[in-house]
Order: C-alpha cells, then structure tokens, then sequence
C-alpha cells in the first residue's frame, strides 16, 4: 500500500515534471520575439532613467514592480520634471487600464485555475505577453504552465535588460541591426494569425483606423482601449445582424 | 538605496497596474459568460493588435501627427504579406528587422 502510494506519486511528481520541461521548451520558443524586443527597450529605459537620476537598483525594482513599459517611460519622465506621486499613479492607472480588455479576453481560456496561480498569471500580463499567449490558445496545446513561462520569462528579460542599460546602455548604438522593429514584427505576424474569419478581419480594420484617429485626438495610450472595445462592440453587432438565427461561435 | 518616497510611489504603480491585470483574471474565470460577451472577447486580441499597430505605423511625434510614407509603414507591407503568406513568427520577425535596417540606410 505505501509503495503503490510511494509510486504514484512519484509519477505524479514525474508527470508534472514533464509537464513543465515541455511548458518551458514552448513558452520560450514562442516568447524570444519579445525577448528580442524588450532588450533595446529596457536598455534605452535604463539610459533615460538613469539621465533622470536613478540607479540600477531603483531602475530593476521600478520595472519588477510595475512590468509595464510605456508607463515605466512616462513615469521616469514625469519624475523628472517633478511631478508628484498621485500624478505619476494616476496617468499609470490610465495607461495600463487597457490591459483590462487582454486579462477579459485571456479569462475563458483559464477557468480551471486556482486563484493564486492566476494572480501570478495575471503580474505578467503586457501588450506583448498577451498576444503570445493568445496565439498560443488559439492553436491549441497551451494551458497555463506555458503562460506562466512567457509571463515570467519576459519579466525576468525586461528587469535585467533595463537594470543593464542604465550600467551600459550608452555602449549600444541606436537602432542597431533594426531591432527597434522586432516587437512591429511580431505584432504584424500575431495579427495575422487572428484574422481567422471574417468578423476577425473585419474587426481588426475597424479597430486600426479607430485607433489612428483617436490616437491623434488623445495623448498617451487611451486610443488602444477605446478602438478596441468600439470595434469589438461593432464587429459583435455586424455579425450577429447578418446571422440572426446562426450562433455566430461554434 | 531607494528613498522612501521612491517606493511608495513604485507600490502605488504597481498596485495600479496589477488591478486591471488581475481582476478580469479573478473573476471573470470563475462565472459563466453570456454569448455575446464570448463573441465579443473573441474579437478583442484582434482588434488589441491592430489598435495596437497601425498608430505607431501611420503617426509620428508628441503630439501625434499623420505621416503615411514612414518606413515604419512601408516596411511594414512586406512584411505583413510575409506573414500572410508564410505564418512564420520567426521569419516575419527577422525579415521585419532586416527591412527596417535597410530601410534605415536608404532613408
């Protein structure tokens, strides 16, 4: 009876094992166009921020704790034209509230994991992270193990990459090799594979020429969640206009 | 070491920023969604990534302006019908880069 018990957990120890070398092997195959991406930002990131008077170690624990670039970029510079804490939280709230939309969309694909986990998800959920993962679900084969090795991988690259630039960052010239388009790339291709049927399509040039526009009406970031949630609502609306009686999802 | 202040203010972002990662996440995985917001939420990585691309294209500047033959966009075509075509990450990535290096030169 102990042995049997001994064994099977054993193979369970075993199977989890597995479970998490292939997760590790499919999450960093599909997350190194970030990796690529996210080194000349934080190097750049760490530069400015150290122009705005931080150390590497401030820098590392500002981009361990906030894991968001955009709004890492326009705190630092906030900071240095001395804007006052409730400020700089507020225009970051504002920034990073779109990835309210990603955290919804990536929910269905999560039900059957435990609230901890999912919080431990949900830290690394950015721009980049999200779109990986979705492609990820899309084609199948992805859980959270994956997730959590994209989310996390891509953390660990951004805090070292940024605490690295402020040491060195003056060393790499800019724009070297066209990295600075690495993550546009990855974007473009992400799309692509999310233009599954018509609505997607649909949706998605809704959702660019709304983001353009409210993106030279608005400063900052708002254009992203606005264009999104207007051309969702409106490619949900067309599509179930043209097919009252077919249920538009299988 | 850090100032006080300094790591309030890195809490009070962090906070902020874990909030709408976090509760979509905590919830919304736990209820049974109607259809339409299924059918809806199955739209949004779309409509997130061409929101997300298409401005950093087609504008420049802060304030943003209009600006239609950046090579941001025009190397962005190519490699766009690359990815249609060849649905390689890795590829449209390194041609992508590749491109815009060139594009770096002639411009």
């Amino acid at each position: 009876m102990f042995t049997k018990r001994g064994r099977s957990l054993q193979e369970e120890k075993n199977r989890a094992t597995g479970d998490w070398s292939r997760a590790l092997r499919s999450g960093a195959r599909a997350a190194w166009p970030i990796y690529l991406g996210y080194l000349p930002i934080g190097a750049a990131f760490g530069v400015l921020s150290q122009k705005a008077g931080l150390g590497p170690v401030e820098v590392g624990l500002m981009s361990l704790l906030v894991f968001a670039g955009s709004s890492q970029f326009i705190a630092v510079s906030m900071l240095s034209s001395g804007a006052g804490t409730s400020a700089i939280v507020l225009t970051t709230f504002v920034v990073n509230l779109r990835h309210l939309l990603m955290s919804s969309s990536m929910a269905p694909h999560l039900k059957q994991v435990g609230t901890g986990r999912l919080s431990l998800l949900a830290y690394g959920i950015t721009d980049e992270s999200f779109a990986v993962n979705h492609a990820g679900f899309a084609a199948g084969d992805w859980s959270w193990r994956p997730v959590l090795v994209v989310n996390q991988s891509s953390c660990c690259v951004w805090v070292l990459s940024t605490m690295a630039g402020s040491w060195a960052g003056r060393l790499v010239p800019a724009g070297a090799f066209g990295i600075d388009y690495a993550l546009i790339a990855m974007f473009l291709c992400l799309l692509v594979f999310q233009l599954r049927e018509r609505r997607h399509k649909v949706t998605a040039l809704f959702s660019g020429v709304l983001a353009v526009v409210f993106s030279l009406l608005l400063p900052g970031n708002l254009h992203v969640v606005l264009a999104s949630v207007c051309a969702a609502a409106l490619g949900t609306l067309i599509m179930r206009g043209k097919n009252p009686s077919k249920k538009i999802r299988a | 070491m850090p100032e006080m202040d300094y790591i309030i203010l890195l809490l009070g972002m962090g906070l902020v920023t874990f909030i709408p990662r976090w509760a979509p996440l905590a919830f919304l995985s736990r209820l049974e969604l109607p259809q339409w917001l299924l059918d809806a939420l199955d739209l949004i990585p779309a409509a997130v990534l061409s929101a997300l691309v298409l401005p950093v294209l087609v504008t420049t500047g802060e304030p943003r302006v209009l600006s239609l033959f950046r090579p941001e966009i025009l190397v962005a075509l190519p490699t766009f019908l690359f990815a249609l075509k060849t649905r390689s990450l890795g590829g449209t990535v390194v041609l992508g880069m590749g491109l815009y290096w060139l594009a770096g030169k002639i411009f």
